[in-house]
């Protein structure tokens, strides 16, 4: 590589967000225990021991065995197995490809409604503004899992259980982009309100362009970086959403698991004395929550320059 | 402040009119009434005559209006399982589920504000630390996370041997890490005391405030972050203002400055959020009555769509929503009243 052009990888590694990134401990340790978690689940069909959605290899014999660490634990199941005989790391891993996957499909889902609303709300104003931003009141004041609760269950009770059983990734994807728009539509009004002062608004209008063009192509992209930051909290959000609604049984069914079902599952057998089954799960969850949001919180300080410390 | 008044108000109204509306809309949607009232030997004819005399070939219009109607006379149909009128039901697990949110309040109460006051006093210290990485981790964790950990905990019970028990010192530490269980993890108890009305309360017995212990420490684990947060936020900003500086100028004793003077200016924001939050915790009940099998309306909310219970899944919906739009309605009002600097045209920034 010579010295005279500056590639894109020599520009990040000269960036503020590396240097404070590679001092400090907690954003090393928490990207790196994400990263690992998100190849365990990305991965898991090549490290699974076994496949948990297949019946064939599920012996009923097996059943709520202990870890292996404890007095008639098997070596065959790392973790244990549940009360279905399944190998308790397979289905773990496969549940957090589930968890992972509803997590950013529904931030995915949530930016793109919250994008498209902010947008609107704060580049219109008017009524627009005073309809859309009123409707993300009245749903954040009843909070994000109250409101993905009821649309959950309407959902559950107009598709019937099968067929929500069937499409329940899809659903809860939408289920909790619904909920949890208001979130990034605020954010994005709030920086549109900034942005649409600025002179190179004014100059985009006196050249003619449309308000479509000036909006996603002009001020979205100044827009970025703040919903870069509450997404990665959101997805957090989301990831203990799709729990909580699979934990009341309105989300993933138990044949295709996601964390939160692990551990709905397993609370039924807690009394007796199968603890694995329920907590492992639930640590795995809140280890993969924390650093999320620890990672959120780090990049908040770094993206807001009010904060700057150096 | 009377425009103030009426603009909340009617916005209140608007509101419970848009809440009231989707959830007819979920009455209507979800499936056919004569379903579930007549069998299958019922002639397409007799259908169609029973379809007419119940209203149900109405426009949408005529239809909601009639809902709405004797919603506002405090009828909202019958419950399909209970076999009662849905208020009723509604009524009988209210009081559960209002004890087990003034347990946790209270909770939250007596917890968060001094160690918020604590944390924002003494920002440095190692306990302050302590308390503000726990309220990270707290946050992290969902509620119904904690009480299943508080069950297996206090509930079942744990035994350690991590130690050789031979030995003083390791049967020593074997039972300082083991718990003694027994701790009650489903319903309510016994020693329920009738107040009036459909109100039987567990607060008078100590069988009836051991049941209620885990699921109000489950209910407060969830909100106690945030709180302890805001506080400790609020204080270290009033902390920097003027007349505090004057104060400790003055050289008032410390713990008047911080807990007279600070902490009063402190609370204005933190009681308004906390009206809020309140509200929120309704639907962290929900999670919280499932795992302990508490009877309140959370637990009979879940049920009822395990059922397709749908009048009282209507009715569940209208009351939550209009406890919602009261809380809201009065908190935004009290600080209006408290705070005269809000905008009274009642426009958020």
């Amino acid at each position: 590589m010579t010295t005279a052009t500056v590639s894109r990888w020599d520009r990040f590694r000269e960036s503020f967000l590396w240097y404070s990134f590679k001092r400090d401990k907690i954003a090393i340790v928490s990207f790196v225990v994400f990263v690992a978690i998100v190849l365990a689940g990305v991965f898991a069909p090549l490290f699974a021991p076994a496949d948990p959605y297949d019946l064939a290899q599920i012996n009923i014999m097996n059943s709520e065995l202990p870890p292996v660490w404890m007095a008639g634990g098997d070596a065959q199941f790392p973790l244990g197995t549940d009360a279905q005989g399944r190998d308790l790391l397979s289905t773990i891993l496969y549940g957090t490809r589930v968890s992972l996957l509803i997590g950013f499909g529904a931030v995915l889902m949530q930016g793109a409604l919250g994008i498209l609303f902010g947008l609107l709300a704060g580049y219109l104003g008017g009524r627009v503004d005073a309809v859309l931003m009123r409707i993300a009141d009245v749903q954040l004041s009843f909070s994000t899992l109250m409101v993905a609760i009821i649309v959950g269950a309407v959902f559950k009770a107009s598709f019937g259980n099968l067929m929500f059983g069937e499409i329940a990734i899809y659903m809860l994807i939408v289920i909790i982009g619904i909920a949890e728009w208001p979130q990034i539509a605020r954010t994005v009004r709030a920086s549109v309100l900034a942005e649409k002062k600025k002179e190179y608004v004014d100059a985009a209008k006196v050249m003619g362009f449309g308000t479509n063009r000036i909006m996603f192509r002009h001020i979205l992209p100044n827009t970025l970086s703040p919903i870069f930051v509450i997404s990665t909290v959101q997805i957090a959000n989301a990831i203990i959403s799709e729990a909580a609604l699979s934990f009341l049984g309105l989300g993933m069914p138990e044949t295709q698991p996601s964390l939160g079902s692990l551990i709905k599952s397993g609370f039924d057998y807690i009394q007796s004395g199968s603890w694995w089954i329920t907590l492992i799960p639930g640590l795995v969850l809140v280890v993969l929550v924390l650093v999320i949001n620890l990672l959120g919180d780090w990049l908040r300080d770094m993206m807001n320059p009010r904060l700057y410390k150096g | 402040m009377l425009a103030f008044l009426v603009q909340r108000i009617s916005q209140a109204l608007l509101v419970m009119f848009v809440i009231s509306l989707i959830s007819f809309s979920i009455q209507d949607g979800l499936g056919d009434p004569l379903q579930q009232m007549v069998g299958q030997s019922v002639s397409e004819a007799e259908r169609e005559k029973i379809r007419e005399e119940l209203g149900l070939n109405d426009s949408f219009v005529v239809q909601y209006l009639r809902f709405a109607g004797q919603a506002v006379q405090g009828d909202l149909g019958t419950s399909y399982f209970y076999g009662k009128p849905t208020l009723e039901v509604i009524f009988e697990h209210l009081p559960a589920t209002l004890e087990l949110v003034i347990g946790a309040s209270l909770i939250i109460g007596f917890l968060s504000v001094p160690i918020g006051v604590y944390a924002a006093i003494r920002p440095r210290a190692w306990l302050s630390k302590f308390f503000m990485g726990i309220s990270t981790v707290g946050i992290s964790i969902p509620v119904f996370l904690t009480a299943i950990v508080l069950i297996q905990l206090f509930s079942i019970g744990v035994t350690v041997n991590w130690f050789p028990p031979e030995t003083g010192w390791g049967s020593w530490l074997n039972g300082l890490f083991s718990t003694e269980g027994g701790m009650p993890s489903y319903g309510r108890g016994d020693g329920l005391v009738h107040l009036f009305g459909t109100w039987h309360s567990g607060f008078f017995s100590s069988d009836g405030l051991r049941h209620l212990t885990l699921p109000a420490i489950s209910l407060a684990s969830i909100m106690l972050p945030l709180f302890i947060r805001l506080i400790r936020a609020e204080m270290m900003e009033v902390l920097q203002s003027d007349y505090i500086r004057y104060a400790q100028a003055k050289g008032l004793a410390p713990h008047r400055i911080h807990f007279l003077h600070a902490l009063k200016n402190t609370m204005l924001p933190v009681i308004t959020v906390g009206g809020v939050q309140l509200g929120i915790m309704v639907a962290y009940t929900i999670l919280t009555e499932t795992v302990f099998q508490w009877p309140g309306v959370g637990l009979m909310f879940l049920e009822a769509i395990t059922r397709s219970d749908i009048p009282l899944i209507v009715s569940y919906l209208m009351v939550v929503g209009l406890i919602f739009v009261v809380t809201n309605t009065v908190v935004d009002l009290v600080y209006g009243l408290v705070n005269p600097t809000v905008k009274l045209t009642g426009k958020k920034a």
